[in-house]
């Protein structure tokens, strides 16, 4: 165990946890945040998707010794108010089913449209393939983004 | 108006009633452990008055309906209030909406599965509304000394027009707590709806867009800790021996212990199937820890010799499963499928003479189809907590059947049905595989023996290798063909390990004059489960496969074709059991027919069609692919679908989009095989799932409009677009796909 000093949603937090915890379990079991998601823990899936720098990057993989002095966002901490132009859009849309992956498709979006304002369908599929919805929302996450797109 | 005797579900409203005691309505046990569901733009009321077991109304007007049954994507946590909110005539702003406790006293039928809720809930959740209703107006004409009939509703405020008197629900609300339960009630006119059939938005979604804690896996409780299991590494093996000494030891872990799930002297119900028996469960601080313990430990496993297992089967009827030993491979469960069809099939249905026909065809077309096992693949992997103490046991998590469980959990822990408290919360995902609860029974006995607060949680792997699949099928179709073409007989020989997916009685049955359907079992130790649209979910694409391959044969119009197949079962059905609505069905491809502009040809457009019923709704698709170079890309899916009365309708179409990814995903990469035992693929690096780019690019659904009760959508569009999409394959490629997943023919897409 070794204390680690996190940047995380724009709030220091110190943990203490082995070296080799991956970010996500840092999150959901010693910070208490659950929004980021645990679907496979092998980076294939997409629901654990944080950001890192602002650079959409799966947390199951991320050890919490090489995310010190970084700043971290979860999806608690993607806007104040839940009012991301991202969430604004998912929820005019009407997106989710079961909901469980939509946190992570939310991430690898919002740094899609940070890194590419206006992003065609193939950089929109480019981007989002390594989110699994197992419900089959795609399309309706793939108009979201694009209505996210006009308002940013 | 319709008035409808409030008697079939008397004892909930009584029940409810009674229970508030007629007046103010705080601290109802169960209202108290729900977390409220805070809107921002509502102002929460003062007091609450409970009217029944579905809502319950606040002094300022604001009214709290419970939504019964849980939710898993379908939406019923949005749907299923509407109906209450419509009957009760109530602003749909001015609804909070809280997920109701399991209790079976007060709510039927609390559970996930078949495609139920709305069809089953329908009357229920008008009468609770409108049962209300009533009770306010009565409330108010004995303030206002006025006739009741006299008391019209608008939006959630009482008037008495000729008096000019009005007043908010919640005006009335602690007079009208008080009254007996009305004998009868009025329903509304389906005109008359104002909520009903305009689409409302999920009532979770600032939640779920915000990561806000809903689902099972979301749990925490002071003192908890967090536990995982070791199950064999095959099907037909058991337990040999643990050897956990350095593993005690690891940072983290509290302890390690083997664990009977259930007890072979149980007699199971139909959802207590269990792959393994007997786990090794490692209990510790947190997951990462256990996580790692769980790669240290060192368990040896043997194999097990062949046992029955008798089982009560949901319809009542008792079962006895013969569990083979062995360590099953995929290859030979192919052989063994190919050889009982051969040798052993049960016929089912018989209509005129299909020997005959056959004998006397002048062609016969015949083909055989197969599909593997599939894994669910819930993105949220199995999990539950569990609080177990001497006296009882409280458990939360995300479960389709928790009234079903409860039974099971009971006898197994030893505690009175009445003592375990089973919440529910979100599931993230369902799709049949969180019927079957082992992993809840586990988590139970886990904190049972730490005497602690447990949440048990499968890995990915544990969970994709945990049993509980679709089933694998094969069915073989025979038409046969006279001089003129015309279809004069068929022949289904379906079967599967170890459920046949054979409907019998289902189209073309009573479309074709001869006719002959045989179905047959495998046995197998590999355990399997509902999957999505069980048995349909197989036999419908291998069905509209074979009827567009017919339909080719005899130089017809696919659509066409099955609609003059129809047309006899409507005018001159054969045989009595058909099951099905051969107008409602015709309906749906007219209508897909229309809104797909069918018959329009484009050069690099190519197109297939699929019909089917299940689940009492009525699904039509036509999916459209076109080839960029040499790659298939579904361009688009239009659907046609009947349910009924359409509650939510933007919440359906999402549905129907969702299943039909779904389907377009598992026929094409869907497959679960098995080598010495053992589950070839354990997380997604291996199996395959349906990406974003291999989504259609569109999607359109389109509604039957009717006034018939509504039916369910959860799983009525999934089945047949695995028909669609292989005959769109077909017209896209020249190659007829006969065997799923049909990727790994030299197939890609997108």
């Amino acid at each position: 165990m070794a204390l680690f000093n996190l940047t995380i949603n724009g709030k220091k937090q110190q943990v203490d946890v082995g070296p080799s915890t991956p970010m996500l379990w840092v999150l959901r079991d010693h910070l208490n945040l659950v929004g980021t998601k645990y679907g496979c823990g092998i980076a294939a899936c997409g629901a654990c998707t944080i950001h890192l720098e602002g650079t959409a990057t799966r947390s199951c993989q991320l050890p919490v010794s090489a995310a010190e002095g970084k700043n971290i966002t979860s999806i608690e901490g993607l806007s104040e108010n839940g009012d991301h132009p991202v969430q604004q859009a998912w929820l005019e849309h009407d997106v989710p089913q079961c909901g469980y992956c939509q946190a992570g498709q939310i991430m690898s979006a919002s740094a899609l449209l940070e890194a590419n304002p206006n992003p065609s369908d193939a950089e929109i599929e480019n981007a989002m393939d390594g989110n699994i919805c197992r419900c089959g929302t795609y399309t309706r996450i793939k108009a979201a983004i694009k209505t996210a797109a006009q308002v940013k | 108006m319709r008035l409808i005797k409030t008697s079939c579900n008397r004892r909930s409203f009584l029940k409810a009633s009674a229970l508030s005691g007629g007046g103010l309505m705080l601290g109802f046990s169960w209202l108290t452990s729900c977390q409220p569901a805070t809107q921002d733009a509502l102002s929460m009321p003062e007091a609450w008055f409970d009217i029944n077991a579905y809502l319950k109304i606040g002094d300022n007007g604001i009214v709290t309906i419970m939504s019964p049954n849980p939710e898993g994507g379908q939406n019923i946590k949005t749907s299923m209030p509407m109906i209450v909110a419509e009957e009760l005539d109530i602003d749909w702003k001015d609804v909070l909406v809280e997920q109701a406790p399991l209790n079976t006293e007060l709510y039927t039928r609390q559970f996930i599965g078949g495609s139920q809720a709305i069809r089953r809930g329908w009357e229920s959740l008008r009468m609770a509304g409108a049962t209300a209703r009533k009770m306010l107006r009565q409330a108010a004409a004995q303030t206002w000394q006025v006739p009741v009939e006299d008391i019209i509703t608008e939006g959630g405020i009482l008037h008495h027009k000729p008096s000019g008197k009005s007043a908010h629900y919640g005006e009335m609300a602690a007079a009208a707590a008080g009254l007996p339960v009305p004998e009868e009630v009025e329903l509304k006119d389906i005109d008359d709806f104002k909520i009903i059939g305009t689409s409302r938005k999920n009532v979770d979604g600032k939640k779920i867009v915000t990561g806000q804690p809903l689902f099972g896996i979301d749990t925490y409780q002071e003192g908890m800790l967090t536990a995982m299991i070791v199950h064999p590494a095959a099907f037909g093996m058991k337990l040999k021996s643990v050897d956990d000494a350095g593993v005690r030891s690891m940072p983290g872990i509290r302890d390690v212990f083997t664990l009977k799930v259930l007890n072979e002297e149980y007699e199971r119900q139909h959802f207590d199937t269990c792959a393994f028996l007997q786990v090794v469960a490692i209990v510790g601080d947190s997951t990462w820890e256990v996580m790692n313990a769980k790669k240290a430990i060192d368990i040896q496993w043997e194999p097990f010799t062949a046992y029955t297992e008798e089982r009560t089967h949901y319809s009542g009827t008792k079962q006895t499963l013969i569990i083979p030993a062995g360590l099953e491979t995929t290859s030979e469960h192919l052989a063994l499928m190919a050889e009982t069809a051969a040798e052993s099939p049960q016929e089912v249905r018989r209509d005129g003479n299909p020997e005959a026909a056959f004998r006397n065809a002048s062609r016969v077309i015949e083909r055989t189809y197969t599909a593997p096992f599939l894994a669910h693949n819930c993105m949220e992997p199995m999990n539950f907590f569990a609080h177990v103490t001497a006296e009882k046991a409280t458990l939360k998590g995300p479960l389709q059947k928790a009234e079903l469980t409860e039974q099971t959990l009971s006898a197994r822990l030893g505690i009175p049905v009445e003592n375990i408290d089973i919440q529910m919360t979100r599931l993230g995902g369902g799709y049949g595989r969180r019927s079957y609860a082992n992993w809840l029974i586990e988590a139970a006995l886990i904190s049972q023996k730490m005497n602690a607060p447990v949440k048990l949680v499968y890995t990915r792997e544990d969970d994709m290798t945990g049993g509980i699949y679709r089933p694998m099928y094969q069915a073989t179709y025979r038409a046969a063909l006279d001089a003129d073409n015309n279809l004069t007989a068929i022949h289904i020989n379906a079967g599967g390990i170890p459920e046949s997916p054979l409907y019998a009685n289902r189209f073309p049955a009573g479309a074709v004059e001869n006719y002959l359907a045989e179905s047959w079992t495998v046995n197998t130790n590999i355990t399997i489960g509902s999957f999505r649209a069980p048995r349909s979910n197989f036999i419908a694409g291998a069905e509209q496969s074979f009827l567009d391959e017919v339909a080719e044969a005899v130089v017809k119009d696919p659509i066409a074709f099955r609609l003059e197949l129809l047309e006899r079962a409507r005018t001159n059905p054969v045989g009595e059991d058909n099951d099905y609505d051969a107008t409602r069905l015709s309906g749906v491809l007219e209508l897909v027919r229309e809104k797909s502009a069918w018959g329009q040809e484009q050069s690099n457009l190519h197109r297939g069609v699929a019909a089917y019923f299940c689940h009492n709704s009525y699904v039509a698709q036509v999916l459209d692919l076109v080839l960029e170079g040499d790659q298939p890309v579904v361009q688009k899916v239009t659907n046609a679908v009947d349910c009924g009365i359409v509650i939510n309708p933007d919440a359906a179409a999402n549905l129907a989009e969702g299943a039909v990814v779904d389907g377009i995903g598992n026929a094409l990469f869907g497959e679960m095989t098995f080598k010495e035992g053992i589950p070839e693929k354990n997380n997604f690096h291996t199996y395959r799932m349906i990406r974003m780019s291999e989504a259609p690019k569109e999607i359109d659904v389109h509604f039957v409009q009717n006034e018939i009760d509504p039916t369910g959508m959860g799983e009525p569009t999934f089945p047949p677009v695995f028909g669609a999409l292989a005959n769109a394959l077909y017209k896209a490629t020249g190659a007829r796909h006969y065997s799923q997943p049909f990727l790994g023919k030299e197939l890609n897409l997108g």
